[in-house]
């Protein structure tokens, strides 16, 4: 007994100051992305020629459709946050920033054309007084590799401390307010993932996250998957990444509910 | 006449031009894996050509030698069936299911030809058990925490479980498939999401296979950096699962500070590569990411602080009595079934097994380095846990010394193109075990097979195995002392 005191002791207090300061990520991070369409040079599709996912491409008027013209645009549903474009744009074009800030409430607001971003919205006022202090989730993982999952576990632990939101998961559907997917939804876990969200009580919420939940992530255009979380069940919340940073999780589920007092 | 006779030879990460593997009768096939397999050859990979359910198809064995360090290859003609090697052989179970699943072509005699990946709730036969008093307990495929789906199926008397059986398959997303289609710009990320506990284990496995085929050489720097990350992974992982095995039995001091640990070695990895799992660090020819001097230098005063913090929360968690008295003895695996399933990794090593890629088979900077390998043999949940704690301490040192003493060079090389008609087998240790992926090109330089074995793949019987005799009760410490990858697996 008297060495886990000692080891307490020694252990100091651990949690982060998140989301009052700061989360304080190191230079190599990468988060959310900006695109100056001003600096590509006429022709060049050395980032669209790049991206493993097809997360970036240019938008045309609608005649174009082989992603070459058109100004730049980045899907941050689809992006792995790889650097690939970044080292293949010889001008500069796209870059990552430290901001860990992705989660959207609508699909196309993850559709990232310039360095504007459009951050996730609050619920309604009486979705807020459900949930906003007291929000229990459900994970499925229906195809996630476990990166999403393990970031998901994370904030659970002594620095992220999702208890101190009073956010936390739940072993059963029928006790959660809502559901947090991961994975492009494998052919084989459609019917559970259905099922497991016809047993959450409404009103409910459906949180998509990783790039596989929000579009098939490195898995797009396989057979095998069912292509995002929203082919099953309505999304309220996507959250970017592969896998998205602890604090960009909990950046969007404090968003959802209106509890982040700076931008 | 010697069974290596019919086989070629090669050495981990190299490749060989197609045609310089023997192709012979499938009873000579057969006969000469049995022949090498009593021989203690391990049975890396059994694949089989055939795609689309559609036989006939030509099998293909990976067998190691891991004590004389080579590779052995060997072909069959093409077969729409053959007597199974798995009552002779049982390694080869799960990998006959998988090529009558993907290829049509029947192994006459399998026991329990049943589907790995084609899942549907009802259609999928589970043995069962009659007599007074037996029950079933059937879990899944969603689980109550947070983790990935499968179903298990116990056959239990009382507290007792008699059997259990485990269905996966839910996770197959067709990476597999998707890596065929390759080489292309996605095929390193697809490899990175096999499973993301295991990013750079298979981003090396995949880099290594490719880089062979490619006849490409990387810097010794290069090949330093990538054991640095390999390590870093292998102390997240195992940090992390001690503290997920302090959590099953209720010890939760040390399952917060293993936690808060294991985050360190994550966020080691995200100020090197910018990703807690290190996606994007591997690429081909080298890594994506150099470590400059001042990295280096806060790495190492971060792994000296670390060796101290392990030092303490491992003695006070192995010091406490009622610690050790609930991990001993709770689902134990011998060494015979170590060797029957060819189990890989730490479940081996825990079983008493010298078996360690790094070791056996050495791949990139660990042909210079050398790192000790650890085995306990009791088999036990206790033993699992304190070979990655012993491993753990080993990498902590390994990656001091690797990082003080960096060779200059460049992270990254040129890769070329693959060759054509060449075949190539990669092994890496991860931190579960044997990361296995063997590539063939077709005569365009495109992948006609790509095969990805997940230590997983090798262990997952091994936990059916820890529970027979066992309590109930015990299957979530033994399934975390395991932690298998469900998404490995299922690729």
């Amino acid at each position: 007994m008297i060495d886990i005191i000692k080891n307490r002791l020694k252990q100091g207090y651990r949690t982060s100051k998140f989301p009052d300061e700061d989360p304080g990520l190191p230079e190599r991070f990468r988060g959310r992305p900006v695109i100056r369409p001003e600096l590509c040079s006429a022709g060049c599709t050395a980032c669209v020629d790049a991206c493993p996912t097809l997360a970036i491409g240019k938008q045309g008027d609608g005649s174009q459709s082989d992603g070459k013209q058109g100004p730049l645009a980045l899907d941050l549903g689809r992006c792995l946050f790889c650097n690939e474009c970044t080292a293949a744009c010889p001008e500069g074009a796209v870059a990552f920033t430290k901001d860990h800030r992705l989660a959207a409430s609508r699909r196309d607001d993850l559709i990232v054309t310039s360095d504007e971003a459009k951050l996730a919205e609050s619920l309604g006022d009486e979705m807020r007084r459900l949930f906003g202090r007291s929000l229990k989730l459900r994970q499925v993982s229906a195809g996630g590799c476990s990166a999403c999952e393990a970031e998901l576990t994370a904030l659970g632990n002594v620095v992220f401390d999702l208890g101190r939101f009073g956010i936390q998961f739940v072993a059963s559907p029928r006790h959660a307010d809502g559901l947090v997917i991961t994975g492009p939804v494998t052919r084989n876990m459609s019917e559970a993932l259905r099922i497991a969200y016809e047993a959450v009580p409404p009103p409910r919420l459906v949180l998509a996250v990783g790039a596989c939940g929000i579009s098939g992530g490195p898995f797009i255009g396989s057979e095998d998957h069912l292509g995002d979380a929203a082919a099953v069940v309505p999304v309220d919340l996507f959250i970017p990444g592969c896998p998205p940073h602890p604090v960009t999780i909990l950046d969007g589920l404090l968003r959802l509910l209106g509890r982040l007092k700076r931008g | 006449m010697s069974p290596t006779s019919r086989f070629a030879s090669i050495r981990n990460g190299e490749s060989l031009d197609f045609s310089k593997i023997p192709v012979v009768p499938i009873e000579d096939f057969r006969s000469a894996v049995l022949k090498m397999a009593a021989a203690n050859h391990r049975l890396c990979a059994l694949l089989c050509s055939g795609k689309d359910g559609r036989p006939p198809g030509s099998l293909l064995a990976v067998l190691a030698d891991d004590t004389g360090g080579k590779l052995y290859l060997a072909a069959s003609q093409p077969v729409a069936g053959y007597p199974s090697l798995t009552p002779d052989l049982t390694q080869a179970h799960l990998f006959e299911r998988e090529i009558y699943e993907g290829s049509g072509v029947l192994p006459e005699g399998h026991p329990w030809l049943k589907p790995v990946r084609r899942v549907s709730a009802d259609k999928v036969a589970f043995f069962q058990e009659q007599g007074a008093e037996v029950h079933e307990v059937a879990v899944g495929p969603i689980h109550a925490g947070i983790i990935e789906p499968g179903h298990f199926r116990f056959q239990c008397h009382g507290e007792t479980v008699h059997h259990l059986e485990i269905q996966l398959g839910y996770q197959h997303r067709g990476a597999e498939r998707l890596l065929r289609e390759g080489p292309d710009r996605r095929s390193l990320a697809v490899a990175e999401a096999i499973c993301g506990d295991t990013a750079i284990g298979h981003a090396w496995a995949h880099c290594a296979v490719r880089e062979a085929l490619a006849g490409a050489t990387l810097s010794l720097r290069a090949e330093a950096l990538r054991a640095v990350v390999l390590e870093v992974e292998r102390l997240a992982n195992h940090i992390g699962d001690l503290g997920a095995i302090s959590n099953d039995i209720g010890y939760l001091p040390a399952t917060a500070y293993f936690g808060r640990m294991r985050g360190d070695f994550l966020n080691m990895l995200m100020t090197v590569s910018g990703n807690r799992y290190g996606k994007s660090m591997l690429k081909l020819g080298g890594v994506a990411f150099d470590l400059p001097a001042e990295m280096r230098s806060s790495m190492i005063e971060t792994i000296k602080r670390s060796v101290r913090h392990l030092a303490e929360v491992g003695d006070m968690f192995f010091g406490e009595p009622s610690v050790i008295s609930r991990l001993e003895d709770t689902g134990t695996v011998s060494r015979k079934i170590c060797d029957d399933l060819g189990l890989v990794g730490v479940c081996a090593r825990a079983t008493g097994a010298d078996r360690d890629v790094r070791q056996d088979h050495p791949f990139g900077l660990y042909r210079f380095r050398h790192i000790p390998v650890i085995k306990l043999d009791s088999g036990d949940v206790f033993a699992r846990a304190m070979v990655r704690f012993l491993e753990a301490q080993r990498s902590l040192e390994f990656l001091s010394a690797l990082i003080a003493n960096l060779s200059e060079g460049s992270a990254a090389s040129p890769c070329g193109a693959p060759a054509a008609n060449h075949l190539a087998v990669s092994l890496v240790e991860g931190w579960r075990g044997e990361v296995c992926h063997v590539a063939k090109t077709g005569r365009d330089g495109k992948y006609e097979w790509y095969k990805v074995v997940d230590p997983s793949f090798h262990n997952w019987m091994a936990l059916a195995m820890a529970l027979r005799g066992g309590e109930i009760s015990d299957f979530p410490l033994c399934n975390k002392s395991f932690n298998l990858s469900y998404a490995g697996h299922d690729l």
